[in-house]
């Protein structure tokens, strides 16, 4: 068993939910990101999803792009990445989830990637990859014993369920509506009885992600799910306050009030 | 090409998890309706009377002469909205139309798929959107107000190059957001499965057509096929219906551009295997996997990736793939002007260009076919500027 699903056993035992916030790699700047990690890292988090920057991310709305394009401006790649991690990996408690789109990890080499990224990371999430055209990536994976996430969507059919879970080692990753990354102010209704379906046939952990914008829709949804993202609020709230001067601490304090 | 969607190794289909069944949908849709008879039936009537098909192969008699070639050229430029994009388009819609889909989007580069999208979605009473980069909007200005008269919204891209390419992320974000009521009408073979399967046949039509029509002229086939590829749809769909035939050569003109050391459209030349809007093909890409930038002064080339079939032809080397700078195309746009009394777009010009150094090659009389994708009104400014 990989340290994701360790951590969920742990949790489940506890009868608690995963808080899981999500930071840009590199953004608003890498020396910003480091503090912001570790603000995360002492907020309650269970998990933290890095987004690794991508030149075209196509599950992604404005706020996650534009953190993204600012990253890439300022020089972000695989390299600063590994090597950030290496540097800071033993200050930080919480296990890491990379965020990546495939063409970056691919053409690294997916050998070269994971030698690189076991050490460093504790789950992988690729949010243009399927299971059905993972094969090869979810061999290395297990190899080099890293989680994994896939996602089930509003317009996941059932009759997939059971492949999805499969090749999620980690948990799997339920979106919460048809569309791309970003705060939402309501969620659609329909969540939980599509969410039922899903647990019929899966017993895996799910998470909810995407649209998570404030701590009612939070705590409501952890009722039901295993545990819940938030993205995009976090991103947005950082560009609204960094030309504060206590804009680490606001920060805190959001995270905290979010999964309060 | 095998069951997954593959081109060999090349093509698949790397997108969100939310596209799966809606491409899933589509991919079942096309094999349903496009075997039917009615379906069959019907495109061939809007391909007839509506977009003006069979186009002629015409004989290039001055510019045959000129190069010691035998040139014909497959007249895409003489159809309906003015290029060989509104053959998928129409086809395309008829499966909107069978799938019950309320609106209709598309990206666009140079404006004619757009363009022909847009038509199409009048035709057929269909809500329509198209994702244009800001970049693109200003060079292909026609192009816009003509959307706009056909009663489409033409949506302004700015992010990243703000061309072809962010253009198709913008419409693949639309679509994963609008899935259940809209379909996307992909103008090239690049995309996830079944799109670039599907518009190639769409587009074959151009190859059947010109294969009788040569067989019919000159009683033997050609020995040259020659087409621009920005994402490479009127090239395969002159090549594929002559793929078995072993003695023809397909040649692929890509857009060096300003060339090799500064920017350029060569993805197959140039670029490394990758991933890019959701298929697996040759992309431009840095050396960390951000794909690049390309340019080319023909905005319908000016793509840093390539369809999936094109990558699969090079590494079976069933086709040849050469690059024509900006500079070159537009000396091969005043060429076919001159000699012939037809302005080409730039983007064929591409291909119109190349000839000149095929005649260099090539055996004399050597039979070459040239897809003259589109005609050049959409360009005149932009010829008009750099030339003063
Ligand atoms: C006239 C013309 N030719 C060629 C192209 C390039 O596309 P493809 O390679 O798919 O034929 C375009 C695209 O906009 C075009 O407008």
């Amino acid at each position: 068993m990989g340290k994701i699903r360790e951590k969920f056993e742990e949790l489940r035992n506890k009868g608690k939910k995963a808080f899981i916030p999500y930071l840009t790699f590199g953004f608003p700047t890498l020396k910003d990101f480091e503090a912001l990690l570790y603000v995360l890292d002492s907020a309650g988090s269970d998990f933290i999803e890095i987004g690794f920057p991508f030149s075209d991310p196509i599950a992604d709305g404005p706020i996650i792009q534009i953190s993204s394009q600012t990253a890439l401006d300022r020089g972000v790649n695989f390299l600063k990445l590994f090597s950030f991690f290496k540097r800071v990996k033993r200050n930080i408690n919480t296990p890491l989830i990379l965020m990546s789109y495939y063409n970056p990890i691919y053409d690294m080499g997916l050998d070269n990637f994971f030698k690189k990224a076991h050490p460093l990371l504790e789950g992988l999430i690729i949010p243009d990859l399927l299971p059905e055209e993972g094969e090869d990536f979810l061999k290395k994976a297990k190899t080099y014993n890293i989680d994994t996430v896939f996602f089930i969507s509003p317009t996941t059919q059932e009759e997939r369920f059971s492949l999805i879970e499969r090749a999620s080692s980690g948990f799997i990753y339920y979106i919460s509506v048809t569309g791309v990354t970003g705060p939402r102010k309501s969620l659609p209704s329909s969540i939980l009885s599509h969410l039922k379906k899903v647990r019929k046939k899966t017993s895996s952990p799910v998470c909810l992600g995407f649209g998570i914008s404030n701590r009612v829709q939070a705590r409501k949804f952890k009722k039901y799910f295993d545990g819940i993202i938030v993205g995009s609020v976090l991103i947005k709230k950082i560009i609204e306050t960094y030309h504060r001067k206590n804009f680490l601490k606001e920060f805190k304090e959001f995270v905290l009030w979010l999964n309060s | 090409m095998s069951k997954k969607g593959y081109f060999g190794e090349f093509g698949g289909r790397f997108i969100p998890e939310t596209l799966e069944y809606p491409l899933r949908e589509l991919q079942e849709a096309y094999f349903k309706y496009s075997q039917q008879k009615d379906f069959k039936d019907e495109l061939n009537f809007y391909l007839r009377e509506y977009a003006g098909r069979p186009t002629p192969l015409y004989f290039a008699k001055n510019l045959s002469k000129k190069l010691g070639l035998r040139i014909y050229l497959k007249r895409e430029d003489l159809l309906h909205t003015g290029a060989h994009k509104i053959n998928n388009a129409l086809g395309q819609a008829l499966l909107a139309v069978r799938m019950r889909k309320e609106r209709i989007i598309a990206e666009t580069g140079a404006g004619q798929h757009g363009v022909a999208t847009a038509t199409v979605a009048s035709l057929f009473g269909k809500k329509c959107d198209i994702y244009m980069g800001k970049v693109d909007i200003e060079r292909q200005k026609m192009n816009v107000f003509r959307m706009q008269l056909l009663g489409a919204q033409v949506l302004k891209v700015e992010g990243g190059s703000q061309t072809l390419k962010d253009a198709c992320n913008e419409a693949l974000r639309d679509w994963v957001t609008n899935v259940r009521n809209t379909y996307y009408l992909l103008g090239s073979v690049v995309g996830p499965h079944p799109y670039p399967l599907m518009v190639r046949n769409f587009q074959a039509v151009i190859g059947r057509e010109a294969k009788q029509q040569i067989l019919k002229r000159e009683k033997k086939l050609p020995d040259y096929l020659l087409a621009c590829v920005g994402g490479g749809s009127n090239s395969l769909g002159l090549f594929h219906p002559f793929f078995k035939d072993r003695e023809v050569r397909f040649i692929g003109v890509e857009a060096r551009g300003k060339g090799f050391l500064s920017q350029h459209a060569c993805s197959l030349i140039k670029g490394r295997v990758g991933i890019l809007h959701g298929s697996k093909s040759y992309v431009l890409q840095d050396r960390f996997g951000q794909i690049e930038q390309a340019h080319s002064v023909a905005a319908g080339l000016d793509y840093p990736g390539v369809g999936p079939e094109h990558a699969f032809y090079k590494k079976i080397k069933r086709a040849e793939y050469v690059a024509v700078s900006d500079k070159e195309a537009l000396l091969g746009f005043k060429m076919l002007s001159e000699t012939e009394g037809i302005i080409p777009a730039l983007e064929p010009a591409h291909a119109l260009f190349y000839l000149r150094k095929l005649a260099k090659l090539a055996k004399k009389n050597s039979i070459v076919i040239v897809c003259l994708s589109g005609r050049g009104d959409k360009d005149l400014e932009i010829v008009q500027k750099v030339s003063s």
